[in-house]
């Protein structure tokens, strides 16, 4: 099998006393579909983190494309083609969705040390923004304030933030939550979509999305990873059962 | 809230609402010196002056206060900057205007940057006291200058001359020499704001975590605004040294520096159109005030309480309110 894109390596973080992530090891293949799952508080978003460059871990190692970048800040990261979404919207609420968006597009075409030229005028980016929106299905929003969207469509600008940094890695920290129902279809579509071109590591508490999307599951507890395979050994886990899906066996 | 959202975002209106007021504030204020004579009063030449140098300082200010979210409580020390470069210059026999204000624009980029590389290690309330311990250095550096006057300041021999030509001469002269310069300043910043660049720096207020996300390391973008802020503020010192014919500590004082954000946050801070009308407002309440009473700070002050408790957007907070404007310039 060839190398992973996303190496991790015994990672471990604590809050004080709180052990949120221990010991935890996986990798995740170029284009692939990683979910990670588990229960609330698990320590899912504090991972995400720390792979994403957020947080830093107090041991172990993130190994992104052979390269160790565990020291690496977040900017680097991204321009090294990790993007995440987060959990908690995260926006420029000031910002119209284009804007939110074109800056993105921004960041990583051409330098930002320019101060005359208005940035709205830039066809450039304006066009490749909209086509990000457009993936996500928010077209018709895009000169509406960020702040003034809705739950669901907050949620869709978030992801077509991270489109626009051209991510070879997306780490996406509960992109369903908070979208209705056509919302939610359309995303696991375009994530669907997506999986030739970009990796995907996706927490998610959508149990059908991930059985549809994932190509392996891992499921975290208290900070440790207790199971990790195809979804559907997953599934016929029997300690996985008892310790998250037990709860929410019945749809699957 | 609909329709305000949906008017804001439209760009087009949006920018000729910007300039619109701005546009009319400069026109009002073109008019001045022959309504003045005409009045009978020269002397509100130069107090309209005064009020144009303060807006030049209060634009520099907003730029890293209202669109950078750098709440600096230094920044006289560049008024102060530029006040005394027209000293130690004009006491070297260089006299130009053009040239005075190169260096004091140097001098202040060099300050700015050392300064704040330092101060953007900090956030918050820290930075707010680093910047104030960094503008009070530069007080104390002058006061103890004992050659330039020290804590007495000392007069200059006569104003800054234009090409050779005495244009400042007159109270006319200075007065449509600073409206040339507070035009000049306010159209870069307006350009400035809508750059790619003032694009990073109002993203980085909003959310600097969400800028990391997209891939922006803030810290090269917030100090380079802070020495645009620095350079420019010093352009109103060098106007200030003018005007007065004479420089002292006193303009880089903490209370100077208090004063701007005061500006700032009655015109409505990240506004630009607002910092200028805060300055002007604040300058002419000063002077309008302190003839009626002595105690004027104290009507002053209840000016900003009645702005705080009615309007926290400032003057274009309630301007917008009232429905003259639709948004923030
Ligand atoms: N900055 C922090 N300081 C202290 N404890 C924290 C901090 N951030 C998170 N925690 C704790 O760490 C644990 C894991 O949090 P985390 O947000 O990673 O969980 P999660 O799996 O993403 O949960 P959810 O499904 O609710 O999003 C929780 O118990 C949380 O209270
Ligand atoms: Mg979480």
């Amino acid at each position: 099998m060839t190398d992973p894109l996303l190496s991790v390596q015994n990672l471990s973080k604590s809050y004080g006393a709180l052990r949120v992530t221990q010991d935890v090891s996986l990798d995740v293949h170029e284009g692939r579909i990683h979910a990670i799952i588990g229960p609330n508080g698990a320590g899912k978003t504090t991972l995400i983190s720390q792979l994403s460059g957020q947080l830093r871990p107090d041991g172990g190692r993130v190994l992104y494309g052979g390269r160790d970048i565990t020291r690496l800040d977040m900017a680097g990261r991204v321009r090294l083609g990790l993007a995440r979404s987060f959990q908690l919207t995260t926006l420029l609420p000031g910002f119209s969705a284009l804007e939110n968006v074109a800056l993105a597009v921004q960041a990583r075409e051409g330098s930002s040390f320019r101060f005359l030229r208005p940035a709205a005028a830039e066809q450039a980016l304006n066009d490749q923004a909209m086509a990000c929106l457009a993936d996500v299905g928010l077209s018709d929003r895009a000169h509406r304030l960020a702040g003034s969207l809705s739950h669901g469509e907050k949620r869709q600008l978030e992801l077509a933030v991270a489109l626009a940094t051209q991510p070879r890695l997306l780490l996406l920290d509960e992109p369903l939550a908070g979208t209705g129902h056509e919302e939610a279809a359309h995303l696991v579509d375009l994530f669907a979509r997506l999986k030739d071109r970009v990796t995907m590591v996706l927490i998610e508490h959508d149990m059908n999305a991930v059985f549809a999307l994932a190509d392996t599951v891992s499921v975290l507890v208290y900070g440790r990873i207790v199971a990790s395979g195809s979804p559907s050994d997953v599934r016929a886990d029997p300690q996985v059962r008892a310790a998250y899906l037990g709860e929410e066996a019945a749809p699957c | 809230m609909t329709d305000l959202t949906q008017t804001l975002a439209r760009p087009r209106a949006r920018l000729a609402g910007r300039l619109k007021l701005a546009l009319c504030l400069f026109a009002v204020l073109a008019v001045v010196p022959p309504l003045a004579h005409a009045a009978g009063e020269p002397f509100l030449i130069v107090v309209a002056t005064r009020m144009m140098v303060f807006a030049i300082a209060a634009l520099s200010l907003d730029l890293i206060l209202g669109y950078g979210a750098m709440v600096s409580f230094g920044h006289a020390a560049y008024l102060g900057l530029g006040a005394y470069a027209v000293a130690i210059l004009s006491r070297a026999g260089i006299d130009d205007l053009v040239l005075q204000l190169l260096a004091a624009m140097a001098a202040s980029a060099l300050f700015a940057a050392v300064t704040g590389a330092i101060s953007l290690r900090t956030r918050g309330v820290y930075f707010i006291m680093i910047t104030l311990a960094f503008g009070q250095m530069a007080f104390f550096f002058f006061v103890s200058f004992s050659t330039l006057g020290g804590d007495d300041g000392v007069a200059l021999p006569a104003r800054s001359t234009v090409l050779g030509l005495p244009l400042l001469e007159g109270a006319q002269g200075m007065f449509y020499a600073t409206l040339a310069l507070l035009v000049a300043v306010f159209a870069g910043l307006y350009r400035l704001t809508l750059s790619r660049f003032g694009r990073v720096l109002t993203g980085t207020r909003e959310s600097a975590l969400r800028m990391q996300a997209i891939g922006f390391r803030p810290f090269p973008y917030q100090l380079t605004a802070y020495v645009i802020a620095g350079c420019l503020c010093s352009v109103a010192g060098v106007l200030l040294a003018n005007q007065a014919i004479y420089v002292s500590p006193a303009y880089m004082s903490w209370h100077r520096s208090g004063e701007m954000i005061v500006m700032l946050v009655l015109g409505g801070v990240g506004s630009l159109t607002g910092a200028m009308a805060g300055a002007l407002v604040t300058i002419a309440l000063e002077e309008g005030l302190a003839r009626f009473s002595d105690h004027w700070r104290l009507g002053f002050g209840l000016v900003l309480v009645a702005v705080a408790l009615f309007s926290p957007g400032g003057l274009s907070g309630l301007l917008r309110r009232l429905g003259l404007v639709r948004d923030a310039t």
